[in-house]
Parts: structure tokens; sequence; C-alpha cells
């Protein structure tokens, strides 16, 4: 949104990665993030070993409130809300960065192509995103998976589907202003083929802003399987922190902690991936810090 | 001359992204397991070989597939979406009947989240190192990481049940009688929670997009210009700065609409607000297919209208755009 011209001479990724880190490393912010990270992925792969219950089991007595028993009480059919919680970093974990995963290799594709051939292939791509831009992404998701069988997979392709569109608007801004810098005119000289022009020397120039916008959609990602679940859209074989919070709010007056819990999970988890993604923008794009 | 061109264009450009929407809801309806025959007999408890033939014929399920995607194109232009076999009710009446609740809901959201979030923005932006401003961030941070349903539910928990000062469900109290200005208050009364729930997002959003695009704004040239005129500091922001601030925010705004009315959705299931979203979830718990791609389609009309709005509103405030 800035209206300052990047200049030229600074090429973002050549900026030693000494430095990128030191910055990373002196923003408090980012590290609270990295710290909430570690702790969801620590719960992710070691949480199951240390507390290896069956989320779905019944152990206690319904709607149990949180104390000695049970940290963090029952829901309604008795099941522990800390196993559940516990179980469902896996599951967002996976989730967030398949999906992840699947938008950007569909948001990279078009983005370079789009922005790197320009003309006929530019216009028709963009409109082509443009068209995936204005339909309500949820609700798509939605019709997407009521449509066909709810499964993981069929979930991590609704979200990928919903969410491409951010980066190949990115990628092919970046790309539009990097093919036209004198390294790349010097590639094109000594008769580099076009395809180690786009992936070899301009993607990992767009790198720097590419990698914050990744970081976000991880976030975007964990929220939306959370609302779908939420929905009872998510797969029935996944204990998602989503699906805890919709089964039991029908119970909402009876026991709050049954959804308060499971939406701070998913709140603390969003909120560090997102201080991750504002301190790697600081680190990497020092031009752009103001975005 | 040229503008009316350009804006012609513009029109004509949406009417093709709402076929492009209509071909991909004809297609998504082909690939999908079953068709609304199949639908049909299990309703009815099965049927025999020939009257599923007969059926098939009837919905001109037997066409090819372009005969069937034209037909249902010449239909859609006329305001038939099909009927919904939850409700027996044509879709186009059942959406008219729960979209303006939606509308009322989203706009206010919208508005809300606009003005909080541009004020908030613009104040935060004046003193970058103050406590203010780092209220802001952590207001913008949370809001965006919090899920909207699960805002929604704390939102309950705290004003409805512990602090019980707004409803929890609906959007009029039933067997409600009174004077039609009680009748605006007690829906106002209902509004305030989702409203305000659904806005927390986008004002988090805002109130980021106009101080980023206010501090630019501000560091620029012909502010420095204005400022050593010797204007004060109220003319030069709100006369002077203002208007370019809002920019950015203008884009962003048209661009988040489809967002919010998919937000919608969610909120409204949560309140039980009688919105379309309400209708859309409902049509999903029944595998009603012909009123949940009719919701598709409508909202995604909403969307590219609402589109068209913000790019016209952005040729006035902007008038190098031709």
């Amino acid at each position: 949104m800035t209206n300052r011209p990047i200049s030229d001479e600074v090429v973002q990724a050549d900026r030693p990665f000494v430095e990128i880190c030191r910055m990373f490393f002196g923003n408090k912010a980012a590290i609270f993030g990295l710290l909430l990270w570690l702790l969801v992925i620590l719960t992710a792969f070691l949480g199951p070993a240390i507390y290896p219950s069956d989320p779905f089991e019944m152990v206690g007595a319904p709607m149990t409130p949180p104390g000695e028993e049970f940290l963090l009480g029952t829901d309604y059919l008795g099941r522990d809300v800390l196993t559940g919680i516990i179980h469902g970093a896996s599951v967002t974990l996976a989730i967030g960065f398949s999906a992840t995963f699947c938008t950007v290799i569909i948001g990279v594709i078009i983005g370079v192509l789009s922005g790197y051939y320009g003309g006929w292939v530019d216009n028709l791509l963009m409109r082509f995103t443009e068209f995936f831009q204005v339909l309500p992404a949820l609700l798509f998701a939605m019709v997407l998976i009521s449509l066909f069988t709810a499964s993981i997979y069929l979930i991590v392709l609704a979200i990928a589907v919903v969410s491409w569109t951010g980066i190949a608007r990115l990628t092919r801004a970046e790309f539009l202003k990097i093919k036209e810098r004198e390294y790349v005119m010097a590639e094109r000289a000594m008769g580099a083929r076009n395809m180690s022009i786009m992936w070899k020397v301009i993607l990992p120039n767009a790198l720097p802003p590419l990698i914050v916008a990744v970081a976000l959609s991880v976030g975007v990602a964990i929220l939306f399987e959370a609302a779908l679940s939420f929905l009872g859209l998510g797969d029935p074989n996944a204990y998602s922190w989503g699906y805890m919070i919709g089964s039991s709010r029908e119970y909402i007056w009876d026991s709050w902690w049954t959804i308060t819990f499971p939406g701070f999970a998913i709140f603390l988890t969003v909120l560090g991936i997102s201080l991750i993604g504002d301190g790697l923008n600081d680190a990497l794009n020092p031009k752009l810090r103001e975005l | 001359m040229k503008t009316i061109l350009s804006y012609l264009k513009r029109l004509v450009y949406s009417l093709i992204l709402l076929l492009a929407v209509i071909t991909l809801n004809f297609l998504l309806v082909h690939m999908a397991p079953g068709d609304a025959v199949t639908a049909m007999i299990g309703d009815m408890g099965g049927a025999t070989p020939e009257l599923i033939a007969e059926l098939r014929v009837e919905y001109g399920l037997d066409q090819n597939l372009f005969i069937q995607l034209y037909k249902y194109i010449t239909k859609m232009a006329t305001g038939d979406l099909g009927i919904s076999f939850t409700h027996n009710l044509p879709v186009m009446d059942l959406v008219l009947e729960y979209l303006p609740a939606t509308i009322l809901l989203v706009a206010t959201a919208f508005l809300l989240a606009v003005f909080i979030g541009t004020v908030l923005g613009i104040i935060a932006a004046q003193k970058p190192k103050s406590l203010f401003n780092h209220f802001v961030t952590v207001l913008s941070l949370s809001g965006y990481a919090a899920p909207v349903f699960w805002t929604g539910l704390m939102m309950l928990i705290a004003f409805s049940y512990y602090f019980p000062i707004f409803p929890a469900f609906g959007m009029r109290n039933a067997g409600f009688q009174g004077t039609m200005l009680e009748g605006v208050f007690d829906v106002f009364k209902h509004l305030v929670l989702p409203a305000v729930t659904l806005a927390s997002v986008y004002i988090a959003l805002y109130s980021r997009l106009a101080r980023a695009s206010m501090m630019d704004v501000l560091g620029s040239d012909y502010i420095r210009t204005a400022r050593s005129k010797g204007l004060s500091q109220r003319v030069v922001i709100y006369k002077h700065a203002l208007k370019n601030a809002l920019l950015p925010v203008v884009t962003m705004a048209g661009l988040q609409v489809s967002q919010l009315v998919a937000g919608a959705v969610v909120v409204e299931t949560v309140f039980g607000w009688p919105g379309i979203g309400q209708l859309a979830f409902n049509s999903i718990l029944r595998r009603d297919h012909p009123l949940l791609l009719g919701i598709l389609f409508l909202s995604t009309l909403m969307v590219v209208v609402a589109n068209l709005i913000t790019d016209f509103a952005y040729r006035l405030l902007d008038p190098r755009i031709k």
C-alpha cells in the first residue's frame, strides 16, 4: 500500500542471513510467537505419548468443571477436554500445513506464469483469479464439502481452492517488478531458458515477501479448518479444536470450559504464527515495515 | 463519454463473472455423486426404474450436458433458482425472505468496522510511540487471531449469561408485541452482539491498514508543504491527509465484502440470526443442494455488486483513475 518505489539496488534476498536472524530475534513479539509455536509443535509430537488416552473416550462424569480430577474439565459426554486439546494440536498442524502447502503450489504457479509471461496469459490467469476472489470463501468451501464426502483431503483441498488468490497476486506483483531488473536481463542475454529464469533467478528474489504471506496463510488455514469443523463439516474421525467447540455449543450455559479452552488454543496458535509473520516481515522487508 | 464507456465495461465484465459462477454451480452439481432425481427418490423411499427414467426426462437430465447448461443459465437469468426440497418452496422466495436480516447484519458490521477501524488507525498514526498505538496493535492482532465463532460464543457467555444485557438468540423476541419504535429497539438489542462479533475481525484489519496508510501519507512531501504553510494539525490531517489515506481502506473494504458475507454464515449460526447464512447451514444439514447453490450464487451476486460500488466510489475519490 505504500507509494514509495522500492529502490532497485536493494536486492533483499542478498541481505546476509545473520543480519536477518539478528533482526528477527531482536523482536520480542516474534520470539513470543516462536515460543507459542514451539509449545504447539511439542504438544503435537510429544503430547499423545505423554498423555496417551483416546480423545473420543468417555473418562468421567459429564460436564465436570475444571479442577483436580480433570484439569480443564470434561464435556457433555464425559470426554476429557485436556486430552482433546492435546490430540487436536496435531490435527490442527497437519491441516494447517498441508492446506498451506497446496495453497502455495497453486498460487505460486499461477502468479509466476502470469507475472513472467504477461500479455494474454496474464490477462486470462488474472480473470481466473478474480473469479475465485468474488466467491465467498467459506461458503464455497462449505458447498464443496457438502457436495462431496467430508474427509481430511477434501478439507485441505477446499481450503486451498478458496485461499490461493492472495499468494498468486503477490507472486505476480513481485515478478512484474523483478523481471525488469538488470540481472534478469543479463541472464536472458546469456541465453538462459524461460524456465530457469523463472524458477532459479526471479523466484528466489521474490521469496522475502512470499515467506511472510505463507506464514500468514498458515494462520488463515487453521482458522478455516476450525470454522468448518465448528459447523460440523470437518472430518468425523479427526478430533480437532473446532470440532470440540462445535459439538459442545449446545451446552454453552452449562459448561463454558468446553468452548473456552479449545478456542483459546486456536487463538494462541494463530496469534503465534501472525507474530512470527510480522517478525519475518520486519526482518526480511525492512523497507516495507509499516505494512 | 470515455468514463461512461469504462463504467459499461466494468458492468459487462461483472455479468461475465456471474455467468462463470452459474457455470461453476452447474458443473459442481454434475460432478457430485447422485443427481436431483436420486435425491428425490431418496426422499420418497425408492422408486421403480420406469419412474426414475420418467423423472430424468422430466428434469431434462437425459439431455446433452451443454443443452442442460444452456437451460440452467436461461432459468437462472429469469430468477428461477429451482425448488428447495426441504422447504418445498422456490429457492428465490426463500432467499428473499431471509436476505434482509443478512443485509442488516453485514451492513451494520461493515460500517462499524470501517468507521471504528479507520478512527483507531488514524489516531494511532499520529502518535506512533504512544500507549494508544500499542493498544491498537494488540487489538488488531487479537481480532485477527480469534476465530470469529469463538469470539461470538465468548460474547454470549459474557453479555447474555453472566451479565444478561443482550438476548442470546434470534432477531426478535418471540411473541413480541409493542409499538413500532419498541420493535426497532428490540431488533437493535438482538443485533448488537452478532454485529460486534462480525465486525471484530475487520476492525482489526482496517485499524492496521488505516494506520499504515496514514503514516505513509503523513511522511509525504505535500503534507510537509501543508505544515510549512503553518496549517494546524487538524486541517493537515482531516483536510489534506485523510482523503489519500482512505484510498487503500476503500480498496480493501471492497475486496473484503465477500469475506464478510462468508463470515456472516458463521456468526448467524452462532446467534441464531435468521439470515441466509443460517439458511445455508440448515441446507447443508439436510443436503438440500438446490438451496445451497442458490445461496452461493446470490451471495456472489451481492459481492459482485458491492465490488462495482467500491470501484465507482474509488473513481470518485481518485480522479486519476480513468
